[in-house]
């Protein structure tokens, strides 16, 4: 095996960034809290790293004898939790101080989520999916509980280890058997053999598994036990987080094993599966956040109801739907960040004021972040012209493209129940009026990340098409 | 002599002026109202340039002017298409005539966050042009569901004390409809697909081709279309939504509301539903007529009770709307150029009642008709305007009304498709009803004694509120003497439309 200077480059964004975490745990050592170095140095590499990707896009390269590849569709991956944790770093850099939890570690465990999700994008091979869900987990785990002095975050972070310690058994028991019927857990080789393997119950008992594992992590229901609680106790901006790349992460895993069988025009096996799973989620989720309280809970909600759309993308078995899922998780990245970002500039101190009730008047009294969040809700209902609607479009038209219009009809059913909740903020915001003030002192590094997402949302509403093409042109 | 980028210009202005607005200090009240009023002069100037430019003399429904095209989103084959024939024309008359008159009659009644209410009309504007000029259904739907956001807000941050209730089922109900057309518009494509080769979603192509596929496909696209329009018009019973909104919405509001909002409903029924679906619009028209006479008389007997003037106003709106559908159902020439005017009659005849039950609730803060009485002899000049619009509302010959329900009547007696003569004979008792609702109202409010003293210190209409009604008012009595310049607009097209569905249903006029 040759390693080339080429692949060196192909490989640069992973390199990158995994060289950024130890210069950024040596300039840790050095420097204050109050420097702030650390912070724009993480945000610095992650959107160089994230442009980075887009440049080498063209170039799709196999490296390690086969077991890792960049460029291409994985590129686009890579910009996503590039991209996206650097607005993270962005809201997080006030929000931290604001709490009282600043430690330099944060910036060096946010890094290394984002090396572990890249090795899962680029992954050819079952066991550097496993490797870098581990990586990235484990670094989850941690961020979750990084409020230490914080019940609430204790409890997220000791929930979401345990539950997902759980998925991760699933997962590599389901490994297991698939290398057990397969002799391998390279992706091709599943590919070539799945002739032989699709009438194999031990191989589908193994894909199921792996199926249900990444349920897990895309907070799918029922396995989402888990979504509501950490989101709602982690530090808001680690949320943000979380519902995102994390996220994008784990459709990603999904995505690099489907679309091969996808491609190959194998029949639709796993489809009844997926779709259950779709169904599930969006109703429930939609349903169950009407009744929420608390905006990181209802956006946890609106997490799984929005993993729900994506997976019918999945369900849909074509190209479309691969190309639907990823504009979508695109999209939901951002409005994400966005919502997650304007909550945690009207938290208070204290980590209370995430409730509705918090919310009271805040259109007059905060017009600008009032504006951005109605924005925003109204791009998570899937209301034109913001990227949620096109979103779901595209993964309607994928999925009534392959008969399957009445999942389409269940997701526009339950967009119309979401839209109730979603509305329900704006009506707080602007229709509710409350003495209280609000004292919110925006800081430019919050707003600059929360602009760059609400900006995003808008092009992606209204002129999609670049977007959609780069999407396009690496399947 | 045809200037192709006149529609962008008239859909954007609006928006470019909200967008300006945007940046205007919120404590200037009144130059944000002047900057306002300007940007829809402006687009009401640019809608005249159409229709000066507009040619009157072409014969088929799917040929339109002023079309101009753009690639939007290649991926999908989606594109920026707007166009206008004789229909969308009519009906951005009225958007952009009414808007600037809207936003003259909010001067003094709406005081707080008047930036954001001139912004929301301003988008709300665009939005409605935007329906009517699209040529793409993509982009019709973009504009029909992204014109829900500017009227939540209206009725929810300046309606009344029941807004939030209103504002939310207003939305909910209204994207409930709009969602299940997304799916249909979908499934219209990928359907159309088999025969074209791929998937587009233009409108002129699908003419073509929606036509011709399989009447079971036909029937669930037309049901899943017509379901969301309906749920716009309103149709009963899918009316429950309308009277909530356009009771706690604020005066502007209900005016655009009843003025062009509902007619987005009609106008989907003619413009996809016929022309796309024909042989499940015949095939259906039976059904839909029916519910628009139960519309029809339901709506007159629900208003008759009411003790809100603008409830009243509004169930009013049921029944009118009612007699529009039918003539949409009716299937001949003249019921469909009634139905089409009637469309007009109604934004220009309820806007003005719902302005000038708007003039006096300003000055009293109350509706309640019970609490009126004999405020003719104290306001003469609101009183004589009152009596106008009102015997516009009931269909007096030589007033507005009277045309569009007249052709209405007519179209439906000897329509080829309802061959039935009951339709016509029960809707017609719909027009007594409006004289028996209209004018106890004006009994109950302007003659008899003064029910309370307060009242005998009410103020009469002052210059800008006469001028707005005035200006309705010519419209009113020039479609009611003189209907042809507005007929003549929609005369061809009207033709050309009910003869190629009789056509394809095999139906020889008698």
């Amino acid at each position: 095996m040759v390693f080339t200077s080429q692949d060196l480059i192909s490989l640069s964004p992973v390199l990158l960034i995994a060289a950024g975490i130890l210069v950024t745990l040596t300039i840790e050592m050095f420097t204050k809290e109050s420097e702030g170095i650390l912070g724009w140095f993480s945000f610095a590499l992650l959107l160089g790293v994230a442009y980075l990707s887009l440049f080498l896009i063209d170039s799709p390269t196999m490296l390690f004898g086969e077991k890792f590849v960049t460029g291409g569709r994985v590129n686009i991956f890579f910009f996503l939790f590039n991209f996206g944790a650097a607005i993270v770093v962005l809201l997080s850099m006030d929000y931290m101080k604001k709490a009282g939890i600043y430690y330099g570690e944060y910036y060096i465990i946010l890094m290394s989520s984002v090396l572990g999700m890249m090795m899962i994008a680029g992954a050819t091979d079952f066991i550097m999916i496993f490797i870098g869900l581990e990586q990235m987990s484990v670094c989850f785990y941690i961020l979750a509980g990084f409020n230490r002095k914080n019940e609430k975050s204790l409890e997220a972070a000791l929930k979401y280890f345990l539950l997902g310690s759980f998925a991760t058994g699933f997962l590599v028991y389901g490994l297991g058997l698939i290398y057990g019927t397969n002799g391998s857990l390279s992706i091709t080789a599943m590919t070539l053999n799945y002739e032989v393997l699709r009438s194999n119950p031990m191989f589908l008992t193994g894909m199921l598994l792996f199926i249900i594992g990444f349920s897990f992590k895309i907070a799918a229901v029922p396995f989402h036990m888990w979504v509501p609680d950490v989101y709602q106790g982690a530090p808001t901006t680690v949320s943000a987080l979380l519902s995102t790349t994390g996220k994008v992460a784990a459709f990603s895993a999904l995505i690099l094993v489907f679309s091969p069988l996808i491609q190959a025009a194998y029949p639709a096996f796993f489809t009844p599966v997926v779709a259950t799973l779709a169904v599930l989620s969006m109703l429930y989720g939609s349903i169950v956040a009407i009744s929420q309280n608390d905006l990181k809970r209802m956006l946890a909600y609106s997490s799984i109801a929005h993993a729900g759309y994506m997976l019918i993308g999945l369900a849909a078995w074509n190209d479309k739907g691969i190309s639907g899922v990823i504009f979508y998780l695109t999209a939901y990245t951002f409005m994400n960040l966005a919502a997650f970002g304007l909550i945690s500039l009207v938290e208070k101190r204290d980590l209370r004021g995430t409730e509705f009730n918090d919310f009271k008047g805040l259109g007059t009294k905060q017009p600008l972040i009032a504006g951005l969040l109605a924005l925003t809700m109204f791009a998570l209902s899937g209301i034109p012209p913001f990227a949620g609607f096109f979103g779901k479009y595209y993964v309607f038209v994928a999925a009534i493209e392959s008969g399957m219009t009445w999942l389409a009809i269940i997701g526009v059913l339950s967009s119309v129940i979401s839209v109730y909740f979603y509305l329900r903020l704006t009506v707080v915001m602007y229709f509710d009026n409350s003495d209280e003030m609000v004292l919110i002192s925006p800081t430019t590094s919050a707003m600059l990340g929360i602009m760059i997402s609400v900006l995003l949302i808008i092009i992606m509403g209204v002129a999609p098409g670049s977007i959609l093409n780069l999407i396009n042109n690496t399947l | 002599m045809e200037n192709n980028s006149l529609l962008n210009y008239l859909l954007f202005t609006p928006l470019a002026g909200a967008l300006l607005i945007m940046f205007f200090p919120a404590g200037k009240k009144n130059l944000i109202r002047y900057a306002g009023l300007a940007v829809s002069l402006a687009a009401f100037v640019v809608s005249l340039f159409v229709y000066a430019g507009f040619n009157n003399a072409v014969y088929s429904f799917s040929s339109f002017q002023f079309e101009f095209k753009y690639q939007w989103i290649e991926g999908l084959n989606i594109s920026y298409f707007v166009g206008i024939d004789g229909l969308s024309l009519i009906l951005i008359l009225l958007t952009t005539f009414l808007t600037p008159l809207t936003l003259l009659s909010t001067w003094s009644s709406i005081q707080n966050k008047v930036k954001e209410f001139t912004f929301f009309m301003l988008v709300l504007e665009m939005g409605m042009i935007g329906v009517f000029v699209s040529l793409d259904l993509f982009l019709f739907y973009i504009f029909w569901e992204a014109m829900l956001i500017p009227m939540y807000f209206i009725i929810g941050i300046w309606g009344g004390e029941r807004r939030i209730y209103a504002s939310i089922k207003f939305f909910i109900y209204t994207m409930f409809g709009s969602l299940l057309m997304l799916v249909a518009i979908i499934w219209l494509a990928v359907n159309a697909s088999a025969t074209t080769g791929y998937f587009t979603t233009n409108l002129i192509e699908l003419y073509s081709v929606a036509p011709t596929l399989g009447i079971n496909i036909q029937v669930y696209l037309f049901l899943a279309f017509a379901f969301s329009f309906a749920i716009k018009v309103p149709l009963f019973p899918l009316h429950t939504w309308l009277p909530d909104a356009h009771v706690e919405a604020p005066t502007a509001g209900s005016v655009i509301l009843a003025g062009v909002l509902l007619k987005m409903g009609t106008y989907g029924l003619v413009r996809f539903c016929l022309p796309l679906f024909p042989q499940a619009s015949v095939q259906y028209a039976g059904w839909i007529a029916l519910l628009a006479v139960i519309g029809v008389i339901y709506g007159a007997l629900v208003a008759m009770v009411q003790k809100d003037m603008k409830k009243l106003v509004a169930y009013s709106s049921v029944s009118h709307l009612g007699f529009v559908v039918l003539g949409i159902f009716a299937f001949t020439q003249e019921s469909m150029q009634g139905a089409i005017i009637q469309m007009i009659n109604h934004g220009l005849s309820t806007g003005a009642l719902f302005l000038m039950v708007g003039f006096v609730y300003e000055r009293t803060h109350t509706r309640e008709i019970a609490r009126y009485g004999g405020i003719a002899r104290i306001v003469p000049v609101y009183s004589t305007f009152m009596m106008i619009v009102t015997l516009s509302s009931i269909g007096l010959p030589g007033l507005n009304g009277f045309i569009g329900e007249f052709l209405i009547l007519i179209g439906s007696f000897k329509s080829p498709v309802l061959s039935n003569w009951m339709f016509t004979i029960f809707a017609a008792s719909g027009v007594i009803f409006a004289a028996v609702y209209m004018l106890w109202m004006y009994q109950r409010v302007f003659f008899g004694p003064v029910k309370d003293e307060k009242l005998e210190k009410l103020t009469d209409m002052t210059g800008t509120e006469m001028f707005i009604v005035a200006s309705l008012i010519v419209f009113i009595v020039w479609i009611g003497v003189y209907p042809s310049t507005f007929l003549g607009l929609t005369d061809t097209y009207s033709a050309s439309l009910v003869n190629s569905i009789l056509n394809t249903n095999g139906i020889i006029t008698k």
